[in-house]
């Protein structure tokens, strides 16, 4: 493994500790939406503290990616912005929409109906953008990203700047990555609810979703049978093939068995890891592309110099980064928060 | 309008909105530590009405900076690929350094905002504190990033192309230091004197509102050092661009001949066609002085570069005369606060001085605007100062006007949301009356904090 290589795992690490806590940060806004029930108001609440203290930080994933994207394989943030123009703009008013909604709903102190509407915004922010970013995604794992997908060659707006992410497969790829949230999401807030009903609440939704999850992978395996060649072979025909979908599907049908015997904790677990596996498939299948079905990791890379210094650096950092990230989850998502929070009420 | 100005229009727009959040994300912690460790030395409760209060504030504007900041992370492909196929592997380094800060912000800001009874009160000062290093560590390595793009170092050009690249030397560069020095104290200059003034148009209502007080003090010791430091720094960085960026001093001063002797262009309105500058004060040899501290010294004039290469003349020179103006004033003010606050006068029943902080509320900012109005507008037409040029960067993706309204109308609906719940939060709380008069004692009083 070369040490681009290397770098472009740990741009999809970053991608994929994204989509596990900002992913399952969309998953809550789609819930408030369609809270409902004789708890619709708790089941808003719940979701709203779940996330307040950890959204900025689980957002500032998609930031490392990004940055890390740019330094170490120019050519291809280049390419993305070019292509994905379109849907990439939609996703950042998505993203602007979805977070500044969320905070005036908590901070701005507008109580009732007005505080509603930003709750409101804020949910419907959460389902579109998770669309449009799984779509970008599909476009680029369909291939339709090559050099002469470009506008330039004049080949016509449509052709240049639509087209390459307009497809069902690239769409199927946002269902799933819509619902897959979701269910991550559902999954995280049994162990989040304090009382039985919120949490079986949340139970019947991960079940659901849970289902839709796999119903919609099975559209987006079918879809890529014309839509996406690389993934098509990488999925289905490679020798890798049939082991990762066994791990994969082995782990998805423990994880709703989990769900369905109330083990919680496990359940977090196997959902993540059921996401995570889904992801680093559709990895590998395109490896050693970065960008198909012609711009590979390595002729991507920026010079050695700077991809050492990268190196270095995300070592520093995540010397700095890891101890601070488990700091604010124990504090915020430990077993025994109220436990803790009343010695310290004692103490002062 | 072309595709080019709408793209260039958009960045604009998206910085010119995203500065404001930074600014404060990085000044406003600090203010917020201090009157939080006052409140653990004195045991004063006011100080802590004061640190949940301004924390309160700072929450809706930390989140629209995080998502601001998001929307020029992905621009800078979007709009500038050209720019990010060039520059990215030779100054990205700064970018992912400043992932690294904003990931330590974020997460000790949810610490800070969340923890307020979930973490004993020296954890919960140190996550202050971590916050107001990493905001303004963000804020350095970008500017670097920025300042590279006036003095591009690192690597060697070679048929277009960049080869020898050598982050390190890019981080480097000759403008660093000045760049970072000025917009950090610029930072702590805008942030205070913004709180300052409003504090300040407040107690010139309530004179003996406790709560106010308090918050003028610390507000004004934050911004008002800054505030007399900031024309020394950028006397330091008008120096570099003398040397370093002609063109762009040429055009902030209206110079439009090169000269020895050059005199000091004051205010005025310049003339592009009959190079000349109306109505303006002009101090003779006063340039030469200050750019290269010698009264007979040689400064180039605009006619140093082919008429194509000038940037636009009126506005970078009006923005350096407003930034200029407002700094003198900022720094008048501040020097007439420490005079007092020497001589032992209780600031509060100054009125005067009152007024005049009342009325720098706004200035920082505009200040700040104005200040990048000269970095970036002076720069043009290059993206990197001689290397590449801004139409050479832009993405060939037609019809740009389209994104560049959609983000002028998104940004300009927040901003009004933000203007109206900041003002919410503002007349909402000289309404406390516990806090007339004197403070209470620590526990002498139910718990008057805001964040629940
Ligand atoms: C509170 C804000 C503030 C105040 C009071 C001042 N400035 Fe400033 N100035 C900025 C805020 C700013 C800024 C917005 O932060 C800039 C834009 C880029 C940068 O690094 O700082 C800037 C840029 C900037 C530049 C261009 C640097 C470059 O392009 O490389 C010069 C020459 C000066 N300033 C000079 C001054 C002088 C002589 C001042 C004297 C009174 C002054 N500034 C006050
Ligand atoms: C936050 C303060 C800043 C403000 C208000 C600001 C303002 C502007 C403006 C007005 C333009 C359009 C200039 C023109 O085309 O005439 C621009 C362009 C640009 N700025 Fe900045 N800028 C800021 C900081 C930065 C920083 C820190 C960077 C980079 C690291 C940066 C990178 C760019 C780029 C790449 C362009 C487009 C190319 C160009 O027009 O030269 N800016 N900015
Ligand atoms: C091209 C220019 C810029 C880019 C790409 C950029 C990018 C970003 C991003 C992605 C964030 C969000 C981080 C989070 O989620 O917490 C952010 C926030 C921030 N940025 Fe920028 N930024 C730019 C210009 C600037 C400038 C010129 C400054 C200041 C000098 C600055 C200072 C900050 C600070 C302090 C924050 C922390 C959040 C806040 O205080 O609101 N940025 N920026």
């Amino acid at each position: 493994m070369s040490l681009a290589d290397l770098l472009a795992g740990i741009v999809f690490v970053a991608l994929n500790a994204y989509a596990l806590l900002g992913g399952a940060d969309y998953g809550g806004g789609v819930w408030g939406l369609l809270a409902g029930g004789p708890r619709k108001q708790r089941q808003q609440e719940l979701i709203a503290e779940a996330m307040g203290p950890v959204w900025e930080a689980n957002h500032v994933w998609l930031i490392l990616a990004l940055v890390l994207l740019f330094t170490c394989f120019p050519p291809a943030f280049a390419r993305l912005g070019i292509v994905l123009h379109i849907p990439l703009s939609l996703v950042l008013i998505g993203i602007v929409l979805r977070g500044s909604a969320f905070t005036f709903w908590r901070y701005g102190g507008a109580a009732g109906e007005k505080g509603r509407r930003w709750g409101v915004l804020f949910a419907v922010a959460s389902l579109i953008t998770p669309l449009l970013l799984g779509t970008a995604a599909g476009a680029i794992a369909s291939g339709r990203l090559g050099q002469e997908a470009r506008g330039e060659g004049g080949v016509g707006f449509y052709a240049g700047y639509v087209a390459p992410w307009l497809t069902p497969f690239a769409l199927s790829v946002g269902v799933f990555a819509l619902v897959a949230f979701a269910f991550l999401a559902g999954v995280y807030l049994t162990l989040e609810a304090e009382d039985a009903e919120l949490q079986e609440d949340f139970r019947r939704r991960a079940l659901g979703s849970g289902v839709a999850l796999f119903c919609a992978a099975l559209l987006v395996l079918v879809l890529s049978l014309g839509g996406a060649p690389l993934v098509r072979e990488g999925l289905i025909f490679a020798p890798a093939a049939l082991p990762l979908h066994l791990l994969t599907a082995t782990t998805a049908v423990t994880a709703l068995a989990a769900l369905g015997y109330r083990r919680y904790r496990l359940a977090r677990l196997l959902a993540a890891v059921q996401v995570s596996l889904i992801l680093w498939g559709w990895a590998l299948s395109q490896y050693p592309y970065i960008l198909p079905p012609d711009l590979t990791i390595a002729a991507a890379a920026a010079p050695r110099a700077t991809l050492r210094l990268v190196l270095g650096a995300l070592a520093l950092g995540a010397v700095v980064l890891l101890p601070s990230l488990f700091y604010l989850f124990r504090i915020f998502k430990g077993r025994d928060v109220r436990h803790q929070t009343s010695d310290i009420r004692r103490q002062t | 309008m072309s595709d080019l100005l709408a793209a260039r229009s958009q960045m604009g727009i998206s910085l010119a909105f995203h500065i404001v959040f930074a600014v404060v994300g990085i000044a406003m912690p600090l203010m917020m530590v201090v009157a939080e460790r006052r409140w653990q030395v004195t045991g004063h409760e006011i100080y802590l009405d004061l640190a949940k209060r301004w924390s309160r504030g700072t929450a809706i504007l930390f989140a629209v900076g995080a998502v601001s900041g998001t929307v020029l992370s992905f621009e800078l492909g979007l709009l500038w690929p050209g720019f990010m196929r060039f520059a990215g592997a030779i100054i990205g380094m700064p970018f992912s350094l400043e992932g690294f800060a904003f990931f330590t912000e974020a997460i000790f800001l949810g610490v800070y905002l969340y923890g307020w009874d979930r973490v004993p009160p020296p954890a919960h000062l140190g996550a202050g504190l971590i916050v107001a290093a990493s905001g303004a560590l963000s804020g350095i390595f970008v500017v670097i990033a920025n300042a590279w793009m006036n003095a591009p170092a690192g690597f060697v050009l070679v048929h277009g192309q960049a080869v020898n690249v050598d982050p390190i030397a890019a981080m480097a560069n000759s403008a660093a230091l000045e760049q970072t020095l000025h917009m950090t104290l610029a930072a702590y200059a805008a942030t205070g004197f913004a709180v300052a003034g409003v504090h300040a148009f407040l107690l010139l209502r309530d004179p003996d509102n406790a709560f106010h007080r308090r918050a003028l003090t610390i507000a004004l010791m934050v911004g008002a050092p800054a505030a007399v430091l900031q024309p020394l720094s950028g006397d330091f960085a008008a120096r570099h661009l003398a040397v370093h960026q002609p063109v762009k001093l040429a055009a902030a001063e209206a110079l439009f001949e090169t000269q020895s002797g050059a005199p000091l262009t004051i205010g005025g309105w310049p003339d592009v066609e009959k190079r000349a500058t109306r109505f303006a004060i002009e101090i003779p040899r006063g340039l030469s002085l200050l750019a290269f501290h010698d009264p007979g010294a040689e400064v180039k004039g605009l006619d140093a570069v082919p008429r194509n290469e000038w940037p636009n003349i009126t506005a970078v020179h009006l923005s350096f005369q407003v930034m200029v103006g407002i700094g003198t004033y900022l720094a008048l003010v501040a020097l007439w606060a420490g005079w007092l606050t020497w001589r032992g006068a209780d600031l509060a029943h100054a009125r005067w001085l009152l007024r005049a902080v009342a009325l720098a509320t706004p200035m920082g900012f505009i200040a700040v605007e104005a200040g990048w109005m000269v970095t970036e507008l002076g720069r043009q037409p290059w993206v990197i100062y001689g290397v590449l040029r801004t139409a050479d960067a832009v993405t060939p993706m037609p019809g740009l006007i389209v994104p560049f309204l959609t983000f002028t109308l998104l940004y300009g609906f927040l901003a009004v949301i933000v203007a109206w719940l900041l003002y919410r939060q503002i007349v909402r709380s000289p309404a406390v009356p516990e806090w007339r008069g004197f403070y209470m004692p620590r526990g002498g009083m139910r718990d008057a904090g805001g964040v629940t």
